[in-house]
């Protein structure tokens, strides 16, 4: 295990280094001079052609590309990713401090799409061809064909507007995490809603079903009990992996519902051209994404010795 | 079949906008600010007094199109890599492939959303972040089927008979690959509509005035409460034609590529 891990550990190295050139070669699309445009924030007037020179020479600009990539690397794998125009705080620590927010949106978003996916899905399977069948159908089509942004209002209007049931926008208790969540949930929901019902199907034709029937158990406990748990093994799989994309859709929940997380942060910084922020962002995600990757592998691994033995 | 009549309702709505539409969809008029639907304005006016419907059949050109331009773009780069690299392999598809690995780290609406941000906001530069994210799928979907027919038989025989590569590329692996590439294309014009939508609602895409859907989202958002029809029309359009192009992208795989059924 300790061998497959550093062999995995290997791999992602190169491909981190490519996620850091990205999001360093990305500052470099930004219109205009990024001296000019930091003298423009601190003195609040057009600086001087003088001042300009200058401040090229401190931040160092004046050196060729690859070399300002490696200094900037040497600094990034320290931690170092600049400070925000905006708050002037290091932006590392803005995008950690506000990551935990962005996190339980998304496991709220993955929880969301299970609890509308998997019993779904699965009277779907039991069901088939049955009016559930088909509602699961549309439900499909429709969760994956609808703007989540555009749902998040509907629900909003149904749910807070005119039933004033839940919460507008807002965090704090149970009740400001429902809307959040199913508007996430069901964009996610659409696929695993029709992956669990091909797995069903295939479940409900196995051996173990029909001892299951044979002995006499309850339907609940052979539908539920025996093939929805073995239905739900690449479910949970792909939800894990949709779980990824959540984190990066989330900025249109945190814009939605007001939650101070990362996404929203980032979109404000687009507003206020806040380079070192975005460029910041993509390096944290990117860094997030390879080690959720990375969790993943591990996983298997860990669950099937093949993976971890094979091509070593 | 559903699928082709809603898409091509919308693409007649999108070119015969200036026909079909009863107003100017810019044209301000402050005597009927939020109006509700009248028979001079069939879905009522948004917060500047502009028709809504009139904004929504001009939308149709700058949502639909921005989808298809950047489609056009995504399906030319991704098709061009994944070709060059399955056939040529080697170095070449080593180096393009780990590029590939690089871009696909990363969920797509992140680093759409941070070329965008280094760009500045406009439509225009949310089609090239789209654009600069999307091809790596087709890349590595068309290398794939490139790789499995480099070896056959008809490519052989055209390397013997001395087609060059670029030939056998043009000539014999291209045509081989379109049924996959269209199926592709359709099935993935729908989230990039939602995708695209989604940058502009945020604000990042199409500016005021422009009646791009999602904007008119971006828009209604601060009146959505006293005027829910500002936001409940352009989200029905782009529901109606995200569901469309899927249906088509359906039909379509079932036709052409039986092999992707799932």
């Amino acid at each position: 295990m300790a061998r497959y891990l550093l062999r995995r550990l290997l791999y992602l190295l190169p491909v981190w280094l490519g996620i850091s050139f990205v999001a360093f070669a990305l500052s470099n699309l930004t219109p205009g001079d990024p001296a000019r445009l930091m003298l423009q924030r601190q003195l609040a007037r057009q600086p001087t052609a003088e001042e300009v020179a200058q401040a090229r020479l401190d931040l160092g600009l004046d050196a060729p590309f690859a070399v300002r990539y490696v200094r900037w690397l040497g600094d990034a794998v320290t931690g170092d990713l600049g400070e925000s125009y905006r708050t002037g705080e290091p932006v590392l620590t803005a995008l950690i401090t506000r990551f935990p927010i962005t996190l339980q949106i998304a496991v709220l978003g993955v929880l969301g799409a299970l609890a509308i996916a998997l019993p779904l899905g699965m009277l779907a399977a039991v069901w088939r061809n049955s009016p559930v069948d088909h509602v699961s159908r549309v439900l499909a089509l429709l969760g994956a064909s609808m703007p989540n942004y555009w749902v998040a209002y509907l629900l909003i209007l149904l749910f807070a507007v005119q039933l004033r049931v839940l919460p507008v926008a807002g965090r704090g208790t149970w009740q400001h995490m429902v809307l959040p969540s199913v508007t996430l949930g069901l964009a996610a929901s659409a696929s695993l809603m029709r992956l669990t019902r091909s797995e069903m199907l295939e479940a409900l034709g196995q051996d173990f079903v029909r001892t299951g029937r044979a002995k006499g158990l309850r339907p609940a406990t052979v539908v539920v009990g025996h093939a929805l748990r073995n239905a739900m093994i690449p479910v949970v799989t792909v939800a894990g992996l949709r779980f990824a994309g959540l984190l990066g859709g989330a900025v249109i929940v945190e814009t939605i519902f007001a939650w101070p997380g990362i996404g929203k942060f980032v979109v404000d910084s687009i507003f206020d051209r806040d380079y070192p922020v975005i460029q910041g962002f993509v390096v944290f995600m990117g860094s997030v994404f390879l080690l959720i990757n990375l969790a993943v592998d591990l996983s298997y691994a860990w669950l099937d010795p093949r993976v971890r033995l094979g091509g070593s | 079949m559903i699928g082709t009549i809603i898409v091509a309702l919308f693409i007649i709505v999108a070119i015969a906008a200036p026909f079909l539409a009863p107003h100017d969809p810019t044209a301000v008029d402050a005597r009927a600010i939020l109006a509700a639907p009248s028979s001079e304005h069939w879905l009522g006016t948004d917060n500047l007094g502009r028709d809504i419907l009139s904004r929504l059949i001009h939308g149709a050109r700058w949502t639909l199109g921005t989808a298809f331009l950047a489609s056009a773009l995504i399906v030319t780069i991704g098709v061009t890599v994944g070709l060059v690299a399955g056939y040529v392999g080697g170095l070449l598809d080593d180096i393009l492939m780990r590029v590939v690995d690089i871009l696909l780290a990363f969920p797509s609406l992140v680093l759409a959303l941070a070329i965008v941000g280094m760009l500045g906001p406009s439509l225009m530069n949310v089609m090239l972040g789209m654009v600069a994210v999307w091809w790596v799928d087709y890349a590595r979907v068309i290398r794939g089927l490139t790789v499995g027919m480099r070896e056959r038989e008809f490519v052989t025989a055209a390397r013997c008979a001395g087609a060059p590569a670029p030939r056998i590329i043009a000539r014999h692996l291209l045509p081989n690959v379109v049924p996959s590439v269209i199926v592709l294309a359709t099935l993935e014009l729908g989230s990039l509509m939602l995708a695209i939508s989604a940058l502009s609602f945020l604000g990042l895409g199409a500016q005021p005035p422009t009646p791009e859907w999602g904007t008119m989202l971006n828009d209604g958002r601060a009146f959505f409460q006293r005027a829910p029809q500002l936001m409940i029309y352009p989200g029905l359009a782009i529901t109606l034609a995200v569901i469309g192009s899927n249906l088509v992208g359906d039909g379509l795989r079932d036709v052409l590529d039986p092999r992707m059924k799932r």
